[in-house]
This record gives C-alpha cells, structure tokens and sequence, in this order.
C-alpha cells in the first residue's frame, strides 16, 4: 500500500447474526482502489456490495479483516474518530438521496459544514457554489420534497462534495431516476472523477451503466470478490451521453 | 457542532412538530407555575407575617418589667429570681443602669394613661402615650401627615387616626374605603386639645408615721396640647406604645408626673423616691443582641419580655410551608419532566432516519446528543419563561380573589403574594435543569443510533 492508495482491504469480513442464521453480509474481500479511480460494485441484491460500501465509509465496522481507508485504519478508530472520517474523507450520496426533507437544498448542502464547525460567514457562500457546480442556483430555498428526483440527486451530490473530500461512495446513485435524468448524475460524478480527481465508488446492478462509466469493475456474490475486471474505455466517456 | 447552530436546529426541529413540542412545552409552563405560584403565596405570606411584626417595632425591642408588678408578661420567669416583694423597684435608677448595658440605644419607660381630652368642648377618653424621640424613625410613623414634636418637653400631640376621625365625628365604617390620613390632618393640625390628668405630688402633711411615711396629693390638671401630627398607627399593634391613640413627648409625659396605674398598687412607696415605672422599653442596635441583655436584665432582677422567640418559631413554620409547598408544585414539574422524556422518544423514533442521515454525513454521538440536548434544552427555556408568566398570574389572580373575599368580609386588602427576582430565575434554571435531565435518556439513545440502521428505516 503506498500513498496512491485510497482504499486497501484485506481479508475483510462483516457477519450478521440473525436468529440461528449467521449472515456473511461481506466475506474475506481483500482489495486495493487507487486514488482517482473510479470502480463500480457490481452484484446482485444482497451480493454484499452495500455492506462493502458501508464499511468503507465508516457507517459500520468489520467483523475481522482490514479496511484502511486514506491511510487510516478504520477497524482502530473510535465513534468519534469514524464521524470525522465521515465528515472530511468521504462524501456520499444515496439511491434515495436522503435529503433532511424539513431543510432547504442551501441548508441541506450547508448541514456537513455545520458539523465541521465551518464559520458560518463562509457557509453560505460555500454552499451556494456546490450548489451553483451542480446546477442548482436557482433552487437553494427549495425544499426536496418541491424538487424532481435528478435534483434532489444533484443536491446530495452538492451535499457529499462540501468538505471537499477525496473520496466519493455512491449507493446505487441511479436508482431511483428515469436514465436521461441517471445519465446526468452520472455525468456529474465522472466529471468530478475526473476534474477534481475524486475516487469515486459506486455500486450498482446495472452491468451497462458501470460499463458507460466506470474504469474497472468489481463484481461481488454472496460477500466474495468473485471478479475484477479493468474497463479501460468505458463507453460512455463523452460528455453528455445517454445510458 | 457549535451550541449555536445545535441551538438553531433544535428550534427547527421544535418548530417541525409544532403541536406536539407545544403540548410538551405546555406541560412544562405548567408545572413550572404551580411552582412559581405555591412558592410565591409562601414567600408572601412570609413576607406579610414578617412586616406586621416589623411594623410591631418589637424585633430590637426588649420590654423590662419589675417583678412586683405581678400581672408580668411572663409567668415561667416567676420561678426563678428573687422573689417579687424583694425584688428592686424600676425606677429611674434602674432605667439608667439598664440603658447603660452594652448595645443597648435606649431605654425609655411607658407612660401610658387613660385620660379625657377636650376638643371643641367635647370630651372624649383615650389611652396617651409617652413617645421617645427616637420613634421619629420607627417604621409606625411612615407616611404620618404633619410633623414630628419640635422639642422634648413640647406640649403637643401626635393622633392616632382612629382617634382623629372620633375628634371630627367621622365614624370609620367597618369595610369601607379608608379615609385619607391626608384629609383627616388638614382640619385638625395646628388645632388645640385640652388634657386632663392627675398629677402625683408629694404632700407635705405629716401623717404621725416615721420618716419614710408615704404621703402624697393627686392634683387634676389641665393642659393645652396642639396636634401637630395625624398617624396611620394600627390600634391592635403588639406594640405597646401604639395601642394608645394619643401621644405626647415623653419628655413631656415624665415631667407631668402623671399618675400611673402602679401608683395605686405601690400606694404604701415613699412619694419622695423617683418614680417608678410600669414597664421600661429597651432599644437594642441589633435583634440578636435581644438574648445577651435580657439575660443581663433578668439578673438585675426583673422581668424580660420580647418576640425574637415568636419570630424564631415563625420562621422555622415558613421554611417548613415553603418546602411543602416547593414539592407540591414540583410534581407538577416530574409529571412534565415525563411528558419530555416521551416527546424526544418519539422524536427519535420518528426522526430515526434523520439522525442516520446526520450521522452519515460526519455527525458525532456529541453532535446527534448535543441537538437532543438543546431541544429537550429549549423546552425547558420556553417552558420556564411561559410557566414563570402563567405562575404569576395564578399568583396574581389568586391575591386579588383574597382581596376581593377580605373586602367583603370587611378585611383591609393585603399583599399576600411576592415574586421575588430569585424565584423567576431559580424557577427559569429548574425548569431548564429538569428539562436537561429529562433528555439525557433520549440523547444518549439517539446518539447510539446504529447509522447502517436508521438508514434503512423508511
């Protein structure tokens, strides 16, 4: 592992207990995603791609193995230290957006701010800029509920980007959109893949759409890593392209 | 995150379920003004008993009486001392010695004698005092119309305004309106009053017993006095001098050599000693040197009596009624306090997925608690500021149904509530300090929020 390294996993597992059964959610991947990368989790429903990506993002904890994410290992950090790891490593956007529904798009972008203790002067300021990056000024005193899916997609993309991490985990980003609204988002996310030099992780279950954009896929099934495959020119690669 | 911005979002959150953290703060405001409310009556009763006792003038004041008069204000003192016929005589000698004490201001005798007074030439009775220039200061001549005695032998008159209103005829009605002091005193100041008393005079006549034969004449007198005050005294005051209705100088009262009620049971004392005095009022620097000279003065001989044990006992009842009444209204505060523990409970619940969503995008427990905190924190504020206003008025409300009831039974009105600054803010940090601690259970259990979890609850 050197300093090109965002993500290192080793031999990492997550097991659940329920009732009698013990679920392997996550089951001894061991990996290496280098900054800059953008790697699509493939897999089917409960393939264990979530869990994966729960666990690089410091939302949950390992049951045994490694994941050292920007150089630190999360297994080995406290509560506190995994909610700073959270707020400043990774920005992460979901298939249902997750907005605070109460909060306008401004103060839902402002929120991670909030919890960094940014100066409240420069908030606003910041806020509107992610916002304004994803298209969005004209929308910030909105709320998500007055706003299409794509927009609220590209407000929690404004929203994950405001700590200006490195690391960008996307759960299923396209989901919940029609795909010329997916393709938008998906747009976005390769543009800060590639401008910002973001490494971005996204998991999907749609093969075709890892292929338009992502450099390398991995493919998961019952917790293992059972493929993993460079796409050295994803055919999405022009701006503006459909799915 | 700062207290400001957890104190910013808590109010959003509050202002989300607008009625049920209403209903919550509600619960609060009330329990904090039957709080405020039952202590306020306690500190106003307390407050009231202690000015009418103020008023008495009776805290710094120790009221010497010699054991021969056997009518003693204190029976149990009897028992112990010399007894009666032996004991020394208060006489001049005695006050002299007895002021002399250390923190004693004065020591005065009462002169007090039921008399006819004549104005416009109609007679009336009443007790007349003797008043030391000291009472210039007491608290019982506050807003008296007129002036003090310009000197202490002056032959002038202070009059108690029962006293003023029989002079011009004017019968106070039980439970009306009270009559001005001010319209009393402007046509009767400047006026003269004739007094009639009995002097008591040595004779000369020789009744063929010894040297020490006590001879003496009363001689009726009359003189002119000129009102020169008009008082608003409580006739039924604990304090001695005040039961009188008319006061002359007690300078002026001593030289007259009125005769005095022991006079008659002292019939067989030698006229020529010094007067002898019913009873000697001491005036002390402090209240709590009342102890140290009423031991001296009892071991001169005489009897002691004063209200420092009234007021002890008096205190101890109102400590006891305010902590009563402090529960009392503190379990209106517990029952609220619940209603705060169920109201972030189902905050969480409710907004299960939020705190997924915060901790998600880098909140700490110590955020997710702090947000908790501050909203349980806000209630608490709201609650007490509301509840302190509510309590007021219930208190309010409440002395002016006393005062309306005390009218009718013919009372003068009162003050029997008091809001005192310390109890506003006191009740305002109770509340806040209830509030704070009914939330600790719910933000300890947001803050353990499992984010993977709370996630995925829709």
């Amino acid at each position: 592992m050197n300093s090109s390294t965002a993500i290192h996993t080793d031999n990492l597992c997550r097991h659940y207990q329920m009732g009698d059964t013990l679920i392997r959610a996550v089951d001894g991947i061991s990996l290496q995603v280098r900054s800059g990368e953008f790697v699509a989790l493939l897999g089917t429903s409960g393939s264990g791609k979530s869990s994966l990506l729960n666990l690089v993002a410091g939302l949950d904890r390992p049951t045994s193995g490694k994941v050292i994410v920007q150089g630190r290992d999360l297994a080995e950090l406290s509560r506190e230290g995994l909610a700073k790891h959270r707020l400043h490593g990774v920005g992460m956007v979901f298939q249902s957006f997750n907005l605070i529904p109460s909060m306008t798009l401004m103060e839902n972008a402002e929120l991670p701010m909030r919890f960094a203790e940014v100066d409240r002067d420069k908030r606003e300021g910041l806020a509107r800029k992610s916002l304004e990056r994803v298209g969005l000024s004209a929308r910030i005193r909105h709320r998500p509920m007055e706003l299409s899916g794509g927009e609220q997609q590209r407000a929690s993309l404004a929203r994950a980007l405001i700590n200006q991490p490195k690391l960008l985990l996307a759960d299923e980003p396209t989901g919940n959109l029609d795909s010329r609204t997916g393709a938008e988002i998906m747009n976005l996310i390769r543009e800060f893949n590639e401008s910002l030099g973001m490494t971005v992780v996204m998991v999907t279950h749609e093969r075709a759409l890892a292929e338009r954009y992502a450099k390398r896929m991995i493919f998961l099934a019952d917790g293992k890593l059972i493929e993993d495959q460079p796409n050295a020119t994803p055919t999405g690669a022009s701006r503006g392209g459909g799915l | 995150m700062t207290l400001y911005d957890s104190t910013e979002l808590a109010l959003r959150n509050l202002r989300e379920s607008l009625l049920r953290n209403s209903l919550t703060t509600i619960g609060i405001s009330v329990g904090v003004a039957s709080l405020v409310a039952m202590l306020s009556l306690g500190i106003g009763l307390q407050q009231l008993a202690g000015r009418r006792l103020q008023k008495s003038g009776l805290f710094d004041t120790v009221v010497v009486s010699s054991r021969r008069d056997l009518r003693s204000y204190n029976r149990e003192q009897e028992e112990n001392g010399p007894a009666p016929a032996e004991s020394p005589v208060l006489d001049e000698s005695a006050r002299q010695k007895i002021s002399q004490l250390p923190h004693v201001l004065e020591a005065y005798p009462d002169i007090r004698f039921i008399t006819q007074l004549q104005f416009e030439d109609k007679p009336h009775l009443s007790m007349v005092s003797g008043l030391p220039p000291s009472a210039r200061s007491n608290d019982a001549f506050d807003g008296m119309q007129g002036s003090f005695f310009s000197a202490e032998s002056a032959a002038e008159a202070i009059l108690q305004k029962s006293f003023a209103e029989e002079l011009l005829g004017k019968t106070p009605k039980a439970g009306g309106d009270d009559v001005n002091v001010a319209t009393l005193a402007r046509p009767l100041l400047g006026k003269k009053l004739v007094m009639q008393y009995a002097e008591r005079t040595a004779s000369t006549a020789q009744s063929g017993g010894g040297d020490n034969s006590a001879a003496y004449s009363v001689v009726s007198h009359q003189l002119n006095l000129t009102i020169v005050g008009i008082a608003d005294l409580d006739p039924d005051s604990m304090r001695g001098p005040t039961r009188a209705r008319v006061f002359i100088p007690l300078g002026l009262a001593e030289s007259l050599h009125v005769m005095q009620p022991n006079d008659l049971r002292d019939t067989t004392r030698s006229a020529g000693a010094s007067a002898a005095y019913t009873t000697v009022s001491v005036r002390l620097k402090s209240p709590k040197d009342i102890p140290v000279i009423e031991d001296a003065v009892k071991k001169m001989g005489f009897n002691t009596f004063s209200i420092i044990d009234a007021t002890k006992s008096l205190q101890q009842f109102f400590a006891v009624l305010d902590i009563f009444l402090g529960i009392f209204g503190s379990l209106a505060l517990a029952v609220a306090s619940i209603g705060i523990v169920n109201t972030l409970v189902m905050a969480i619940l409710e907004r299960r997925r939020e705190i997924g969503i915060m901790k998600a995008l880098g909140a700490s427990d110590r955020d997710v608690k702090g947000l908790f905190f501050a909203e349980a924190g806000a209630m608490g504020i709201i609650g007490g500021l509301v509840g302190v206003a509510l309590g007021w008025t219930i208190g309010h409300a409440i002395n002016l149904g006393t005062n309306v009831y005390l009218r009718r039974l013919h009372f003068p009105p009162e003050q029997i509530w008091s809001v005192p600054w310390w109890l506003v803010i006191g009740a305002i940090v109770f509340s806040v300090i209830v509030s704070l601690v009914s939330g600790l259970y719910p933000a300890s259990r947001a803050a353990r929020l499992d984010p993977v979890q709370a996630l995925r609850y829709e």
